[in-house]
């Protein structure tokens, strides 16, 4: 079974990330074709019709757009709408997170200012 | 949706023993179908009366909207797998591969060559020459080939290696994308073919435990991680599927969905939040104490 695909969250959902990574990444640019349902179908192993959930995931969101009859494409604009929705989720998902183990650590609040400075140096 | 299989009521007793208990589902068109449960939950039992070879005890089974006993129209749309299919003594691999050809309208024999070097399957072999997993890849052959409407695989791997297994579903799902059909997967092997099923019915003991679409179960259950006190108080109130302990550390699997407001309540008790595998839940649902499982039903 494929690797890239966990058991963590419904897999429609992963495979709606996996699309927005590589538009925010730039591996798929804007009015760029999107791969077809069997193509992630065959690529992840997984269902098509799964596939095609995350796809329409995405589609509702108007992140991606419908050609007729010819595929899916990643909507103008859609990278900044994901980048502002990913920034969003961030102190939720890192900050949060990182706050919690820190106080269970007893590392205080300057000591992890410090630790994010020296992160962001070496990057 | 159109359904193409619905079963009502279906039951099957031998004397003393019920085999299927009052099981009804309906089966839409193009899907693929996991059922799943553990051995002797009487899942051979059912594929063997959806496809006519044994006699319900009670109940309705409506195949392509006709009942299948004796019913050339509905038997030659389906495909039946099994998993000891017995061949007559004198066969060799091509002579299956002929007659299949035969039994089955779709059968596409240009694909069927195509399988049978890509499993390395000699056709001169005789079949009781065979391996357990080389009997299991000309079922697989014979199961993609036939291009059924209605394809039914029992434990279509047994004996197959990690490489034979991945390209039955590499190939499966490729030719399900170009010939889209229903299929009904029977396996105790889940969490290898979670992924391709679309739905998921689970038989325990003879009934129908849950039937659902997979990703729903997916987010159906979730385990916590913490202090024995703190994980007490996060499920009170919630619908508890097994608890473990280990000193003062526990671990509870809660039926619910693991929604914000939950992982929220687990983050403010220093809980840690795992999610259930479909292979976990059901061993969940199907593992343990009789008399205390329930259908699931959302």
């Amino acid at each position: 079974m494929s690797l890239l695909i966990d058991d963590s969250r419904p897999i429609f959902v992963q495979i709606a990330e996996r699309i927005e990574n590589d538009i925010i990444e730039g591996a798929l640019p804007e009015e760029s074709q999107v791969p077809s349902t069997n193509q992630f179908a065959a690529f992840y192993q997984i269902n098509p019709a799964t596939a095609a959930k995350g796809v329409n995931l995405l589609t509702e969101q108007g992140i991606l757009y419908k050609k007729r009859g010819i595929g899916m494409f990643v909507s103008a604009g859609a990278r900044a709408t994901l980048i502002e929705k990913r920034k969003e989720q961030f102190f939720e998902q890192y900050v949060v997170a990182m706050m919690r183990e820190a106080e269970k650590l007893g590392i205080t609040q300057e000591q992890l200012a410090d630790m994010v400075r020296r992160g962001g140096s070496k990057s | 949706m159109s359904a193409i299989v619905k079963v009502s009521n279906l039951t099957k007793t031998y004397g003393d023993t019920t085999a299927v208990q009052d099981v009804s589902f309906e089966l839409e068109e193009n899907k693929i179908y996991g059922l799943l449960g553990r051995n002797g939950a009487g899942k051979t039992t059912i594929m063997h009366m959806l496809t006519a070879q044994q006699f319900a005890s009670s109940g309705d089974i409506q195949v392509f909207g006709a009942a299948p006993y004796e019913n050339e129209s509905v038997l030659r749309r389906i495909c039946f797998i099994k998993e000891s299919q017995k061949y007559p003594a004198t066969f060799n691999v091509k002579d299956v591969l002929e007659v299949s050809a035969m039994l089955h309208p779709n059968w596409d024999a240009a694909y069927a060559s195509e399988l049978t070097a890509a499993f390395g399957l000699p056709l001169k072999r005789r079949m009781q020459k065979l391996s357990r997993g080389m009997l299991s890849a000309v079922g697989v052959v014979v199961g993609l080939a036939s291009r059924a409407p209605l394809t039914i695989f029992d434990e279509p791997y047994l004996g197959l290696d990690a490489v034979a297994r991945s390209m039955f579903y590499d190939r499966l799902l490729a030719d399900y994308a170009e010939h889209p059909r229903t299929v009904i997967l029977s396996t105790h092997l889940i969490d290898e073919v979670s992924k391709l099923l679309e739905h998921v019915l689970l038989i325990d003991q003879g009934r129908l435990l849950l039937n659902e679409d997979v990703e729903r179960l997916s987010g159906m259950a979730y385990s916590v991680v913490g202090a024995a006190a703190r994980i007490e108080s996060f499920a009170a109130g919630k619908q508890v599927l097994s608890r473990e302990s280990m000193g003062a550390i526990a671990s509870a699997t809660i039926l619910g969905e693991a929604g914000v407001q939950e992982r929220r309540e687990a983050a403010e008790r220093g809980l840690e939040f795992t999610p259930v595998s479909l292979q976990q839940l059901i061993v969940h649902l199907t593992g343990g104490k009789n008399g205390e499982k329930e259908a699931v039903t959302r």
